[in-house]
């Protein structure tokens, strides 16, 4: 072959097919949910262990006991203290993954295939069997805290600390996982033990696994593990959704004062959050919102990025979010721009919101290159293992179909450009848009009450 | 227990202009990922232009002379994700598409290759160093402890090293380039004979080396430039402070190590791991948990061409000074050089070793991906092939090799030593330290 035409770009040809693989799905005795999918190749296996034992559970006056207890699990068991636990998981080459989030915990293990029956019994011990108490949880708690001084530093976790706050004040959504300084020093052994003994259940777990397996020998060997994990003797606190009643009245509440400041004088950025209450995840607008997202702010070539970042310079990338969760969760902007154009970049923000929903809707172009940014490209997303698992987790957290990844491209691809100007009228709310700044106050903050965003609130992030 | 035929499988061909080809099939997920390396990085800047090879990578994103808008749109239209990245050693850009869009891949790569410089404009210019500005502001100046690395580089590496300055550069300096400058860079380090372009994936490797030839082989020749010298690092132990907006002070140990793939650089990426990886590794067991005089610990080998850097840096709890962690963090080291690890410290560490090179066979593209280990190995050994000579340099690592590396590289007298204190609070740095001053 000769002669490349550089007059015009190659045009790709059909689409793969895709479809998510069919996931083997068993019940232990005591009511642990398994999903394995077995995959050839590489001798690796990705566990995941999903519980909703997340941070929206937390106690209203301890914030950040999910995350604890979830931080603690591994920090021994029975007669196997923290440092012993850890080197049985390195002997089999294993590192230990907590992932807290505002509806789940999620504790990943990858393996190479030979050493799944002791990463399973190990990861038992952690789940079923912690410690929880004793000299470790003073020097875990004191780690912590010392953990969240440092974050005190770092613009961005003040920014959401105080987002979260503004959006959701006492809802569970209203703090970061972490939680607090204070709300840590509150806490004791017993607050742990306990919280442990009420969310780890094993009839509300799923066990994952993806990679060089059997499932039917897996299952055998998950039953030798957690067979013997009884619930605790508490029921269940209420999860999250119960506090979807309350939705449409955060989204639409106009919050005041809307400018909210965290000092940090001689900051060469503002690190910036704007939004509002978004979406569940169980929204029917799911996708019709990713769709509208992926035009405003959700990739490269998306409007905030090439207004803020390609044309103006104001930052190294911004982009936006529905961070869909169990009760809607929060829609956001988020970007760190240089102080001197902070409110200029506040401003472009606020219009690239209101247009899009009206004078300015998306139009087919911008459909098209969204459509095929989520959907072209999307086998890539479970080319791994890890991503294999990562997909059963969502179902398990979100009570998804199983068809659901299978849905995602024709469903993306079926939407048109008024479904996306609907979407960003019903979900998208300039007007009443929460705008976080932590930067140098005494650079930025006439400048952003001058841009109508009445008169700031000068606040800490209470972290 | 090491599991046998590890590697991946490859192709190599050199074309007529003298670019290197190599390709990879794994039919395994219907994607196809393109991958090319200049062997060009912030070591090869001049005094007074530092950050260039960086700002220079932002500019191939901005269009080239048969496609002179943005470089993401085509390719996010085909559903490709894409990115690039610049250290001091080479610059990397790289595609993952549909398995049906290779073509348009190539065709976006080598059109930038080829002829990038006629859809230079001033415009574009100006915009990407300010993009690059803000970058700086966004990943170091405004981040905890984000500028202690650059001073690290500069207190490790003399002056006129390649190393001395940092990949990101000096504001000056990006204020100080030129469009001209981009287009003699350009010139000098990128044509096919300072390049390797590994396809991985989803296809037919005679297909892919045919459609490889077909897109780049047009592209004229240029010189292949001059290796960088290893210019002389002799250790030049020093201690340093800088003041920081945070809450806790940070100490950072540095030794000069030696190059990527030279004898004694496996033994200390396994001994940074024994060190400083997980609760049961020996810093963090005595500072962290028994001791809780810090709150957290790391170390590394950071492998350069050159010469490397190991790094230990430890963060102290309330009420510590640096000088405290400074003693205990000598005390492991001198432990680690005066006696072997246990042969079980060194059996977990190799097992997590094993567990992440198989790891890295999972992705076909993006960074760390196969492909970019094939070019990496290409480019830094001219052996694409490495990867099972790469496992095997763990796996014969032994005790007394560990413990010869530390004796022979992690001296303490031969240390650099920098703090990074909140401000204000220079009491807190390890003893005997200078102000270092920062651009």
């Amino acid at each position: 072959m000769s002669g490349v035409d550089r007059g015009r770009l190659p045009v790709p040809g059909p689409d793969p097919a895709f479809t998510f693989p069919v996931a083997d799905k068993q019940c232990l005795h005591n009511g642990l949910a398994l999903a394995t999918v077995e995959r050839a190749g590489l001798p690796m296996v990705s566990l995941a262990l999903v519980l909703p034992a997340g941070s929206a559970l937390d106690p209203d006056a301890l914030p950040g006991l999910a995350s604890l207890t979830a931080d603690m699990l591994d920090e021994g068991s029975g007669d196997r203290s923290a440092i012993q636990m850890q080197e049985a998981l390195a002997r089999i080459g294993a590192e230990l993954d907590t992932e807290t989030g505002a509806d789940s915990v999620v504790l990943s293990l990858s393996l190479l295939d030979r050493f799944v029956p002791q990463g399973l019994q190990l990861l038992a011990d952690i789940v079923v069997r912690p410690r929880l108490g004793g000299p470790d949880f003073e020097r875990v708690r004191t780690l912590r805290a010392n953990r969240v001084r440092q974050l005190r530093d770092v613009p961005g976790v003040n920014a959401e600390a105080v987002f979260a706050r503004a959006l959701y004040g006492s809802h569970p959504y209203g703090h970061l996982s972490f939680g607090s300084s204070a709300a840590l020093a509150a806490m004791g052994e017993g607050d742990v033990s306990a919280f442990h003994g009420r969310q780890y259940h094993p009839s509300r777990a799923t066990l994952i696994a993806v990679g060089a397996l059997d499932s039917a020998a897996f299952a055998r060997q998950a039953e030798d593990a957690f067979g013997s994990w009884q619930p605790g003797s508490s029921a269940p606190m209420a999860p999250a959704e119960s506090a979807g009643a309350a939705d449409v009245g955060l989204a639409g509440a106009i919050r005041a004062p809307r400018l909210l400041l965290v000092d940090r004088p001689g900051a060469a950025q503002s690190e910036l959050r704007v939004g509002h209450v978004g979406a569940a995840r169980s929204t029917p607008d799911f996708h019709a919102l990713v769709l509208l997202n992926a035009v405003l702010g959700g990739h490269f070539s998306s409007r905030l990025n090439l207004n803020l970042r390609e044309r103006k310079g104001y930052t190294y990338g911004v982009r936006s979010l529905f961070d869909f969760r169990k009760a809607a969760g929060p829609f956001a902007v988020q970007t760190s721009v240089q102080t001197d154009a902070t409110a200029d970049a506040v401003a472009e923000i606020l219009a690239e919101l209101r247009d899009i929903g009206g004078s300015r809707p998306a139009v087919e172009d911008e459909r098209s290159l969204s459509v095929s940014t989520l959907t072209k490209g999307y086998p890539r997303n479970f080319e791994t293992a890890g991503q294999v698992a990562g997909g059963l987790a969502q179902l398990a957290i979100y009570d998804l179909p199983d068809d659901t990844f299978d849905l995602f491209a024709p469903r993306i691809r079926a939407l048109t450009t008024d479904d996306v100007t609907r979407a960003a009228g019903r979900y998208l709310h300039p007007d009443r848009a929460v705008v976080v700044a932590v930067g140098d106050c005494a650079r930025i903050r006439c400048a952003l009450e001058n841009a109508g965003l009445g008169e700031a609130a000068v606040v800490a992030a209470g972290l | 227990m090491p599991i046998p035929g590890l590697d991946i499988p490859f192709r190599k061909h050199v074309l007529d202009n003298g670019l290197q080809v190599v390709i990879h099939e794994d039919r395994s997920c219907p994607i196809v990922a393109v991958n090319v390396w200049y062997h060009v990085g912030s070591k090869n800047e001049v005094p007074g232009r530092t950050g260039f090879a960086h700002l220079f990578e932002h500019l191939m994103f901005e269009g080239s002379a048969h496609h002179d808008s943005g470089y993401f749109e085509p390719l996010q239209q085909a559903g490709g994700t894409l990115n690039g990245s610049t250290n001091p050693d080479r610059t990397n850009y790289w595609e993952v598409v549909p398995a049906n869009a290779l073509e348009l891949a190539l065709w976006m790569e080598s059109d930038r290759m080829g002829y990038l410089l006629p859809a230079l404009t001033e415009q574009k210019f100006n915009n990407q160093r300010d993009v690059v500005l803000n970058e700086r502001r966004q990943n170091y100046e405004n981040r905890p402890y984000g500028m202690a690395g650059l001073a690290m580089v500069e207190a490790l590496f003399p002056e006129g090293h390649p190393y001395h300055w940092a990949t990101i550069g000096s504001p000056d300096d990006l204020r100080a380039a030129t469009a001209d400058d981009v287009r003699a860079f350009f010139r000098r380090y990128y044509h096919p004979a300072n390049a390797s372009l590994a396809i991985a994936g989803d296809v037919d490797a005679d297909r892919a080396l045919e459609l490889a030839a077909a897109y780049f082989g047009a592209i004229p020749a240029g010189e292949a430039p001059a290796a960088v010298p290893p210019a002389p690092a002799a250790a030049r132990p020093s201690r340093r402070v800088i003041e920081d907006r945070v809450e806790l002070p940070r100490l950072y140990l540095g030794w000069l190590s030696p190059p990527m793939y030279a004898g004694g650089d496996a033994e200390l990426d396994l001994l940074a791991d024994v060190l400083a990886s997980g609760k049961a590794s020996r810093l963090y067991r005595s500072l962290v948990y028994e001791r809780r005089m810090a709150t957290d610990v790391s170390a590394y080998q950071g492998s350069r061409e050159l010469g490397s850097v190991f790094q230990i840096a430890a963060t102290a709890v309330p009420g510590v000074g640096l000088g405290v962690l400074e003693s205990a963090i000598h005390e492991e080291v001198a432990r680690v050089r005066a006696a072997e690890v246990s042969a079980d410290e060194l059996a977990r560490t190799l097992a997590l070793t094993e567990t992440a090179f198989v790891s890295r066979l999972q992705t076909v593209g993006g960074f760390g991906g196969k492909s970019d280990q094939l070019n990496n190995y290409n480019v830094f050994l001219g052996d694409p092939g490495y990867f099972s000579r790469d496992i095997a340099r763990y796996r014969n690592a032994d005790r007394a090799g560990v413990r010869a590396a530390a004796e022979a590289h992690l001296d303490a007298a031969c240390c650099v030593t920098l703090s990074a204190v909140p401000a204000g609070r220079l009491d807190l740095a390890a003893p005997d330290s200078d102000l270092a001053v920062l651009t």
